[in-house]
């Protein structure tokens, strides 16, 4: 499917994209990408009823009443992060209380979990050291996913402050912040991450593999 | 019909002009068959409160945990589908593979609740019984992991198909199309992506584009003709077909319309490919055509020379499979497998070539084209462009599997 077409399917919603599939079959369109770049495959043939009174099941909800669960961080400039703040040193003892068990000491690996420091500057080679200092682009990262997964065994259950504390000790650890530093809304957007620019769009296929079928090696 | 003597003359001549397989095949002539004890016992009475299982025979028909690589827990863990036994191109729900970052919930359909907002002119909550009453869709689609292979890159070391595939299933989903319940909250024209986010202890969240999600996303309460299994995300999840399995997030929750991708942890840290130059390649979410010969497979033992069906799956997240090409000499000369309908879009693809093994060594391989003309690449192919060494993603090389003089399938991934 073209970029073009993909434009009028966004404008005119999926009807275009039915009446452009329906009968082909599918499959003979070409790789198209998203209206930001995204590679998303050929469009899927796929009928959907036209619905002359379009049944409404959804029950209003305002977003205050969302809040609770509106946990994520759009993380590139930190908008979501909720109020509250945290130190290194704080965070150090959140962490041994709450961290150490699986990541270790330092957070330099446990008995579940590698470590957490190091590695900036090693994807070129082997291993790769993937750590949070290493592999992270945007520092708020670290407390989206502090916040939604951690600890694993007891889940969304610490306060905003200990999630930013958590966050500038292993911002710290990796040398990415001070001693001093504290974390906030404001400050943890600021970090500057070593692999800001370390990731390219899809840029697949990127084999072009051809279809011999005698003495072909 | 033939008397018994003009048939054994008929069986007589043909084994005379098929030669040596088939003469073999033949000459090893069968016992008188005793009554069977099933025709002289009634069965097992009909069970009405317990349901079906596989017959006690089939009891090593199950999913397994890779046995390369060592995980030091179990919550975020996976199992892989035992694609050696599953004839077809479904995976039956109790062997579809499973992919958790923190273990299965049991989620009360009751109580449940989906959530639409963001980018949206109203939010909208909705309830499982509001989610069934809309206008459904079923639609086969392959299932398949993003780190599918991640154990088996230039070297072997898995030796079965499941260990090697397995994080690959064939499923009908059941449910809503994402487009009817975007619509009903009214998209803001400037949202362009869709944080998906489960129910589940690792809050799991990817950002998709805005177009799949109204092109062929389902939101999805059923597979195989039963509400989902608590562990493919019970009682709702979304279904993102021809993707890598981890943006289809499980134990739907939370659907948040934004201008941009968040970037969290799971599209930066993980499920990114690394690249010779050090960076890493993002958003590659399309799993790339793929087949692999199920029969015969890693750890499997040939009986001796004759004729073998040679099958496997294939297939594309970017189109349907147009041409499946065998080799049994190690990717020297190629010939055409027959494909088997149905053949869907994004959904696996049986195909199918007779062969009678003279019982040399040779190495097997099966090479898919899909709709857009792609040909699947060798290891070696992919190795010219991506780092793979340790553990990467969206490996969808061409697979080998040796055979030895004593009919001993291995794999040789990267050494054929």
């Amino acid at each position: 499917m073209s970029s073009a077409r993909l434009r009028v399917l966004a404008i005119m919603g999926v009807s275009a994209a039915v009446a452009a599939c329906a009968g082909t079959g599918g499959g003979s369109s070409a790789p198209a990408k998203s209206s930001t770049g995204i590679w998303m495959g050929s469009a899927g043939p796929h009928a959907v009823q036209p619905l002359p009174d379009k049944p409404r099941f959804g029950k209003p909800v305002s977003e205050a009443d969302l809040a609770a669960w509106n946990i994520d961080i759009r993380t590139p400039d930190g908008r979501g992060l909720p109020a509250g703040s945290g130190s290194v040193s704080q965070g150090q003892q959140v962490y041994a209380a709450k961290c150490a068990a699986c990541h270790g000491a330092d957070a330099k690996g446990g008995p579940v979990y590698g470590t957490m420091v190091g590695g900036i500057g090693s994807f070129k080679g082997a291993p790769r050291v993937l750590t949070p200092g290493s592999m992270y682009p945007y520092a708020p990262i670290l407390f989206d996913y502090i916040r939604r997964s951690m600890p694993m065994d007891r889940p969304q259950t610490m306060t905003n402050d200990e999630v930013y504390a958590v966050s500038a000790y292993l911002l710290n650890l990796n040398g990415l912040v001070p001693a001093n530093a504290v974390m906030d809304a404001q400050s943890m957007p600021k970090v500057q991450m070593p692999n800001r620019d370390g990731f390219l769009l899809d840029d697949r296929p990127d084999t072009q593999a051809t279809r011999c079928m005698t003495n072909c090696k | 019909m033939a008397s018994n003597t003009s048939r054994r003359n008929f069986i007589r001549k043909t084994a005379a002009l098929t030669g040596g397989a088939f003469a073999a095949a033949g000459a090893a002539r069968a016992a008188p068959l005793p009554v069977a004890p099933s025709n002289q016992e009634p069965g097992r009475i009909i069970d009405e409160t317990a349901y079906g299982m596989p017959s006690k025979f089939e009891a090593h028909v199950k999913r397994r945990r890779t046995d390369v690589f060592k995980n030091r827990q179990n919550l975020s863990d996976w199992s892989m589908t035992p694609l050696q036994h599953q004839p077809g191109i479904i995976t039956p729900n109790g062997l579809i593979f499973e992919r958790h970052h923190a273990g299965t919930p049991d989620i009360d359909p009751k109580t449940h609740r989906l959530v639409i907002h963001g980018m949206v002119k109203q939010p909208l909550e909705f309830a499982m019984d509001d989610l069934t009453r809309y206008p459904s869709v079923s639609r086969f689609h392959f299932h398949e992991c993003s780190g599918n292979g991640l154990t088996d890159w230039l070297k072997p070391a898995s030796t079965t198909v499941q260990q090697t595939h397995g994080l690959l299933s064939g499923v009908l989903w059941t449910g809503v199309p994402a487009s009817t319940l975007m619509e009903e909250a009214g998209i803001d024209p400037k949202g362009k992506w869709v944080l998906f986010e489960g129910a589940d202890s690792s809050a799991h969240a990817r950002s998709v584009p805005m177009e799949k999600v109204l092109d062929d996303t389902i939101i999805a309460y059923a597979m195989n003709g039963e509400m989902l299994r608590p562990e493919n995300g019970y009682p709702v999840r979304v279904v993102i077909p021809g993707w890598e399995g981890n943006v289809s997030v499980k134990w739907l929750r939370r659907m948040k319309v934004g201008d941009q991708p968040w970037h969290l942890r799971s599209e930066t840290a993980r499920y990114t490919d690394p690249m010779p130059d050090g960076k890493w390649r993002q958003f590659s979410m399309v799993m790339e055509t793929k087949s692999v010969i199920t029969a015969p497979s890693g750890g499997q033992k040939l009986k001796g020379p004759g004729f073998y069906e040679i099958t496997g799956l294939a297939w594309s997240g970017s189109g349907k499979i147009r041409a499946v090409d065998i080799s049994v000499d190690g990717g020297r000369n190629w010939r055409e497998a027959k494909l088997e309908e149905p053949i869907m879009d994004k959904c696996l693809t049986r195909f199918k070539a007779a062969w009678n093994w003279d019982g040399s060594p040779g190495v097997l391989m099966s090479r898919a084209v899909d709709s857009n003309g792609y040909v699947q690449p060798t290891v070696q192919d992919l190795q010219k462009k991506r780092a793979i060494v340790g553990f990467v993603q969206h490996h969808n090389a061409i697979q080998p599997w040796s055979i030895n003089a004593q009919g001993e399938v291995r794999n040789v991934i990267g050494q054929a």
